[in-house]
């Protein structure tokens, strides 16, 4: 419908979207490419979601994970790889991390409503990464050159990450989000930080009357949230472009959420999801290069998707019953044993 | 002695941009005021303001007819509204993931839109200012207040009609029952559902005018996220304002001073980069918010999908 409104024949405009991302060796390694991002960030979305808390705030995050990681790589770039590579991804997932934990902070000590905070710390995060591409940490030989494109050196070569199929740019980023995808899901059913973090999110009366450190959680979920997204921006990096430029992340910390949404808010279900929405995003950058419609018709879509997933019941209300069902054994049982029996 | 002739006009000229720029803030805050006092969160308001800008501009353009570019935003607002409406009342959502996608709507139409009619930055003519006789040739103060276009008086008559129209008509009164007790609302037989309904709507109006100011009131062209996250800020200055009309108003005057803060450095000859002075009014929102202490004032069933035969 939205093609037709965009004048090209919609049947050719759907052909190109829906066969582009699969019918070919770059359809598909370029589908993962962006996969990977939305990925990471839709696993932070998760995260926070269960924890009753909401991130949208992923846009800023990967810009300071990719700002910090791309300055840090910079400055250091004479350092062995062993060395560099670690701290480099520490770094991005830190700054991603603090950019998510201040929105959480301000929620857990202050009231502040989460989605308002992070969307202005996206704002923040913009500037101050454009400031940075664009003063400090501009590539020396844009200014030598008297280009001035807004844009950091290339990160050194040692440290790209490695490319999993060669003359494609699917990057190792892909197998590394889809461990962590596992890592998460048994961070968030197995293990008692992860038991008490969704426990939060369900109901943090009760899990308040549980004995569970509330803001202490929500914190700790919005700083994990942000770190992955710091992640996400810190391999879009090394692995894709090799320096922080302006067109970093398309619109990645919005697609995460969808993603996520997509799903239905949980980590393995945010893998086929996230490929699906960069096939989506994908094949709506093919779509346009071919019939000339416009790529963010896909933010129009994800709009509509978003709007769609969250009216559906079944969706959105089974994982909170669940999980009021899960909190209140869990009330039930730290109450007899205390603390420590909290575990899922 | 020139020197201080200029500086005057300068801050003449701040001071006078300053009421300008409150005007969309005005407007999206006030429509927001409602709809939260109705007990709905829509974040959507960006979403709305940026197509609702769109709009106005791209009628304008083409018939040269500013009334219908702005009659066509008021209606692109009020069908927005409405979607949120059956997305968060009817069907229940979570409404602070809803908004978001209708913001990705709005944005995602509005980018679509522009690339596939326009492609390129036109301008129009935009609305004149209308200079009120008598009080608009007040020195100074008059050029500040009184030499505006008429979306802008229409912001500011704006505060004080919501205050009548919130505590003193029985429509109001229906509101801010429906916000803060909707079982008893529905006891005394008022639609939670169409006051909830009435309020996203009017809502979404002020938001798409919100958006026609921006690019037929001010910028006179439109440019891809024209509104910058002017509608986020006018969600955060209802809690700022702490769901009243006057407070609304003094925090709209805040950010607009705050947005022509660049202005101000110019003047000052204070070497900023540009982005740091951008950065500001967020800063503040954050600030702003943090220091308002949010739920006490809230309307108790803010954000809270209303079911019968359940308690809230």
């Amino acid at each position: 419908m939205l093609i037709l409104v965009a004048g090209a024949d919609p049947l050719k405009a759907y052909g190109v979207m829906f066969s582009g991302p699969v019918s070919s060796e770059f359809g598909i390694t370029e589908t993962l490419v962006r996969a990977t991002p939305l990925l990471l960030v839709g696993l932070g979305i998760v995260i926070s979601f269960r924890a009753g808390i909401l991130n949208i705030g992923g846009e800023g995050q990967i810009l300071m994970g990719a700002v910090a990681a791309s300055a840090v790589a910079l400055y250091f770039s004479h350092w062995p790889a062993v060395l560099l590579f670690p701290v480099v991804f520490l770094v991005g997932c830190v700054a991603g991390g603090i950019w998510g934990g201040i929105a959480g902070w301000l929620k857990a000590r202050l009231a502040v409503n989460e989605i308002l905070s992070t969307v202005m710390l996206n704002s923040i995060a913009l500037q101050l990464y454009t400031y940075l591409i664009r003063g400090p940490l501009i590539d020396p030989q844009e200014l030598a050159y008297g280009t001035g494109v807004p844009q950091t050196a290339m990160v050194p070569q040692h440290i790209w990450l490695p490319r999993l199929i060669p003359g494609t740019r699917l990057h190792v980023g892909f197998i590394l989000a889809i461990i962590l995808a596992a890592i998460v899901y048994i961070f968030l059913w197995r293990t008692t930080i992860g038991y008490r973090m969704r426990a939060v999110g369900a109901g943090p009366e009760a899990s308040r009357y549980g004995g569970i450190k509330v803001e202490f959680y929500l914190v700790l979920a919005m700083a994990l949230s942000g770190a992955l997204a710091g992640l996400a921006g810190t391999v879009e990096v090394l692995g894709v472009h090799h320096r922080s430029l302006e067109s970093l992340s398309a619109g990645y910390g919005f697609s995460g959420i969808v993603a996520a949404l997509f799903g239905r808010l949980h980590p393995l279900g945010a893998i086929p999801a996230s490929i699906l929405m960069g096939a989506l995003i994908l094949g709506a950058d093919m779509m346009q290069r071919s019939v000339r419609v416009p790529a963010a018709i896909v933010m129009a879509i994800q709009g509509l998707v978003i709007l769609f997933v969250v009216s559906s019941d079944l969706i959105m209300r089974k994982p909170e019953l669940l999980q009021r069902f899960w909190c209140r054994r869990g009330a039930a049982r730290s109450k007899s044993t205390g603390e420590g029996g909290a575990k899922a | 002695m020139g020197d201080a002739v200029i500086s005057q006009g300068l801050l003449v000229g701040i001071m006078a941009t300053g009421i300008r720029l409150a005007t969309p803030f005005l407007l999206a805050a006030i429509g927001e005021m409602f709809v939260q006092r109705s007990g709905v969160f829509n974040l959507g308001v960006e979403g709305i303001m940026l197509l609702g800008a769109f709009m106005a501009f791209f009628v304008t353009l083409q018939t040269g007819n500013y009334y219908l570019g702005i009659l066509v935003s008021l209606a692109v607002g009020a069908l927005l509204g409405a979607l949120m409406g059956v997305v968060s009342i009817t069907f229940k959502a979570e409404q602070g993931i809803s908004g978001i996608g209708l913001y990705m709507i709005g944005w995602g139409l509005s980018g679509l839109l522009f690339r596939l009619y326009l492609g390129f930055i036109t301008t129009i003519e935009g609305l004149r200012p209308l200079k009120i006789p008598i009080l608009g040739d007040i020195p100074y103060i008059g050029a500040i207040l009184f030499q505006h276009n008429w979306l802008v008086y229409l912001a500011y008559i704006l505060v004080p009609v919501s205050w009548i129209v919130l505590y003193k008509t029985p429509w109001g009164l229906k509101v801010r029952a429906v916000g803060t007790t909707p079982e008893a609302a529905d006891t005394l037989g008022i639609s939670v559902d169409s006051i909830r309904y009435q309020c996203l709507i009017l809502g979404g109006m002020l938001a798409g005018l919100a958006g026609a100011f921006l690019t037929v009131g001010q910028a006179n062209m439109f440019a891809d996220n024209i509104t910058a996250g002017r509608g986020f800020i006018a969600v955060a200055l209802v809690y700022f304002g702490r769901w009243s009309p006057l407070g609304i108003l003094a925090g709209s005057l805040l950010f607009s001073i705050a947005s022509s803060f660049q202005l101000w450095v110019q003047v000052l000859g204070i070497k900023v980069p540009y982005e740091m002075a951008v950065i500001l009014p967020y800063v503040i929102t954050i600030i702003a918010l943090a220091v308002s202490f949010g739920r006490v004032w809230a309307p108790a069933a803010l954000g809270k999908p209303y079911e019968r035969g359940t308690r809230g």
